[in-house]
């Protein structure tokens, strides 16, 4: 079956290089059944939560700094509706996860992960989430969080400059703009973990 | 250095010397190794420890030492070796320079030498239930030994120590970190006010502060294993990663180091960039402590002040080097590429901009009346107890000690410039505030000189040396200091002359300021308000990865 081009009104399918990604969102969410024209409750529920999309504070190292510059004056996230930082991963609605992530900082993410509220979001920034990046050859980094977590956009840069930033965060708001809450859920991936230790 | 090789001698008869090398190199046994540093310290005044470097040199284990006298400047350095593999163990200096304590917990960990009479050998940057040794040349990499593990890390609760009693025999025994009946909460390692993923154990008296227990190594990459399986020029991308806020300094410092031990000659105009880029690096990074300081305390407008600003020095790199963070710009001979047309007006720019726009920071916020309650006075830090835990950098200078390697030892052309080295006497989060923000001015006047000399030099012009295309030094050890943003930063390299089929480091290790930083912390935080140690450790102001490395 031909996957349709996904409309955004905001944000034009031409505007972007990267379109695979979506597509395959779409083609998987066809093969499964869920109607893809998305309902006028979806599109609100869609417009306001990528909107409004709340970054969790995870910076481990270098690519912190970066997101630093994008909450200054001359970035000034708030342009996008994601400025408001939460230091609680219980608030935010995504984790923008910049920073070399090594043996010892795993199972504290994998945790605040964890604690965040469904629907959430993961953006590797820089090339140490990706891949390992510099740090790849070490016997303690991790090499890519999509190890311990599930990825929804990858960011490559050492560091990512901030309209790179940028760019994935479009990438993501987009991702949740052609995504259907009410109905079928199309989070496919099943819980991995196990949800007990978190009640401690 | 005769005269210091004979008043050592007289000290320690058993020393044997060495004057090839930059500095004196005693060698000693590890019996006479804790008398020789009592008295090292109290008769010549070799009262800081700046470095102390594990090594692994095949048949034996050991440490190698490199102490300076703070007043004369000289420097000594002091090997102590062990030829047990099996069960190293060498005596601790911790009760003689206070800075030891962590260093020897780092060559624990790496080398897993057990340092006699060290009050808490714990393992410093890996998880406690980590298998082997990784820095040691016979270290077993394979993943199956130290699988990822996503299991959360049990506690530490015992210290444990190796204690030597009368008749020499060493006995283990255990501590406590708190007692059983202390109130301890945890404090990090994901908390936006320890600057990076830093974890504190904090022991509570109601509100007031009774211990803090450092655990780090959340942001432990490595790096230095790293370095001894790539060539010299390919390990220069790492320094740039360790205190990001100092990239260009500690680059610098490698290539100074690596150009020394080959004996390159680098030209003046080179030097002259590298020395502006420093200072710029310097002004963009105490900006952000700025930025962080004032967040931290709440002014959040006072952030976007700092960080305006940044942008200027971000954009001059940019154009320069191509990149705003990370540049890799200095290279072994010089820097990669010439300097952008603009730069030296880009750079005056950035100067009256930044020196105009300080007199807003202080009336934002130096004169506020939150500000001076919850900084002045608290968190001090004695001169002795700066010298005592190896403090450099702003942190030292606002205790009083005249510790800027730009003026102690200058490298790059430093002696060639008018300015002040800042110091204060309080040692308070003010004053290490205040020394941050005039030496902010000074690095402005030193940009404004070299701005003159660059003009007069060629705005164009040369800017590497012709360095060989594999690089090779001949065996043996160097060091070498300059003045990072957050204190004087050191890098060991030791070569065994072996270059087939090409030369890695046989070692290389990283004396970062911040390492020795974070050592004052549990110091200057007791009997402190808990609300208060953000305000110290933003005002002591590191770099977590450049702790950990
Ligand atoms: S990707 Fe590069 S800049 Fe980002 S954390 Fe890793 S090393 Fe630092």
């Amino acid at each position: 079956m031909e996957v349709k081009k996904p409309k955004i009104k905001s944000m034009k399918y031409e505007d972007f290089k990267d379109n695979e990604y979506i597509e395959d969102l779409l083609a998987q969410l066809n093969a499964s059944g869920v109607n893809v024209v998305v309902g006028k409750a979806d599109q609100l529920l869609n417009w306001s939560r990528s909107n409004s999309l709340w970054p969790f504070c995870f910076g481990t190292s270098c690519c912190a700094i970066e997101f630093m510059c994008l909450g200054a004056a001359r970035y000034d996230m708030a342009r996008f509706g994601a400025e408001v930082a939460r230091n609680s991963p219980r608030q935010a609605d995504y984790i923008m996860c910049q920073g070399t992530i090594t043996y010892r900082m795993a199972p504290v993410l994998k945790r605040l992960y964890e604690q965040m509220a469904e629907p959430k979001y993961v953006i590797a920034c820089g090339a140490c989430t990706v891949s390992g990046g510099p740090f790849k050859n070490s016997y303690c980094v991790v090499k890519g969080v999509d190890e311990i977590i599930p990825v929804d956009v990858y960011l490559p840069g050492c560091p990512p400059r901030p309209e790179a930033m940028f760019y994935a965060l479009m990438q993501l708001q987009r991702k949740i703009k052609v995504s259907r809450f009410l109905g079928g859920a199309n989070r496919k991936e099943k819980l991995t973990y196990d949800p007990e230790p978190c009640l401690e | 250095m005769a005269d210091l090789k004979e008043q050592i001698g007289k000290l320690c008869p058993q020393a044997q010397f060495d004057t090839e090398g930059e500095f004196l190199l005693i060698t000693i046994d590890d019996a006479q190794w804790h008398p020789l540093a009592v008295s090292l310290k109290r008769e010549l005044h070799f009262d800081q420890l700046m470095a102390l470097v594990g090594m692994d040199w095949g048949e034996a284990l050991g440490v190698m030492c490199y102490l300076t006298n703070t007043e004369s400047g000289d420097i000594v350095h002091v090997k102590v070796s062990t030829a047990n593999r099996e069960t190293p163990r060498l005596h601790s200096v911790s009760d003689v320079w206070a800075v030891a304590n962590y260093q020897e917990r780092e060559v624990y960990d790496f080398f897993g030498i057990v340092f006699v009479n060290h009050p808490d050998m714990r393992r410093f940057f890996l998880r406690n239930d980590w298998v082997g040794h990784p820095l040691r040349k016979d270290y077993d990499a394979s993943p199956e030994k130290n699988p990822l593990r996503l299991d959360d890390e049990t506690n530490e609760d015992y210290t444990c120590s190796w204690v030597e009693d009368d008749k020499g025999n060493v006995t283990k025994k255990h501590g406590l970190v708190f007692d059983f009946d202390e109130y301890v909460i945890n404090f990090g390692p994901q908390h936006p006010s320890t600057h990076g993923v830093m974890r504190y154990r904090v022991s509570l008296d109601g509100e007031i502060v009774k211990k803090v227990d450092v655990v780090s190594g959340y942001i432990h990459r490595g790096i230095e294993k790293m370095c001894e399986s790539l060539t010299w020029p390919q390990t220069l991308l790492y320094t740039e990663r360790m205190d990001y806020m100092a990239a260009h300094i500690n680059r610098h410092c490698l290539c100074l180091c690596i150009e020394k031990a080959m004996g390159l000659e680098v030209p003046r105009r080179a030097e002259l960039i590298r020395l502006m880029m420093d200072e710029l690096m310097r002004l963009s990074s105490h900006l952000l402590s700025y930025g962080c300081l004032t967040m931290d305390q709440g002014t959040t407008t006072a952030f976007f002040y700092g960080f305006r600003d940044r942008e200027l020095i971000y954009d001059i790199f940019d154009r320069t080097c191509g990149a705003r963070m990370s540049m890799s710009y200095s290279t072994i001979g010089g820097v990669v590429a010439d300097v952008h047309p603009d730069f030296v007006n880009d750079v005056r720019h950035a100067c009256d901009v930044i020196e105009k726009n300080m007199k807003e920071y202080h009336q934002l916020f130096t004169g506020n009346v939150i500000a001076r309650n919850r900084m002045v006075g608290v968190g001090t830090l004695s001169r002795e107890q700066a010298v005592d835990y190896c403090i450099t950098g702003p942190s030292g200078r606002a205790s009083g000690v005249h510790c800027d390697v730009r003026k102690t030892h200058p490298y790059s052309r430093y002696e060639e410039f008018d300015f002040d080295e800042v110091t204060r006497t309080g040692g308070d989060s003010m004053a290490r505030y205040m020394v941050r923000m005039d030496e902010m001015l000074q690095s402005i006047k030193i940009l404004r000189q070299a701005c003159d000399k660059l003009e007069q030099e060629g705005i164009q012009g040369e800017y590497c040396a012709k360095v060989p295309k594999m690089i090779k030094l001949p065996a043996g050890h160097w060091y070498q200091q300059v003045e990072a943003s957050r204190g004087a930063f050191g890098v060991y390299i030791e070569s065994d002359g072996d270059a087939k089929p090409f030369q890695k480091p046989y070692r290389m290790h990283f004396q970062t300021p911040c390492f020795n930083l974070i050592g004052v912390v549990d110091l200057t935080c007791r009997d402190n308000m808990i609300a208060d140690l953000i305000t110290i450790t933003a005002s002591i102001d590191f770099v977590i990865p450049d702790i950990d490395r």
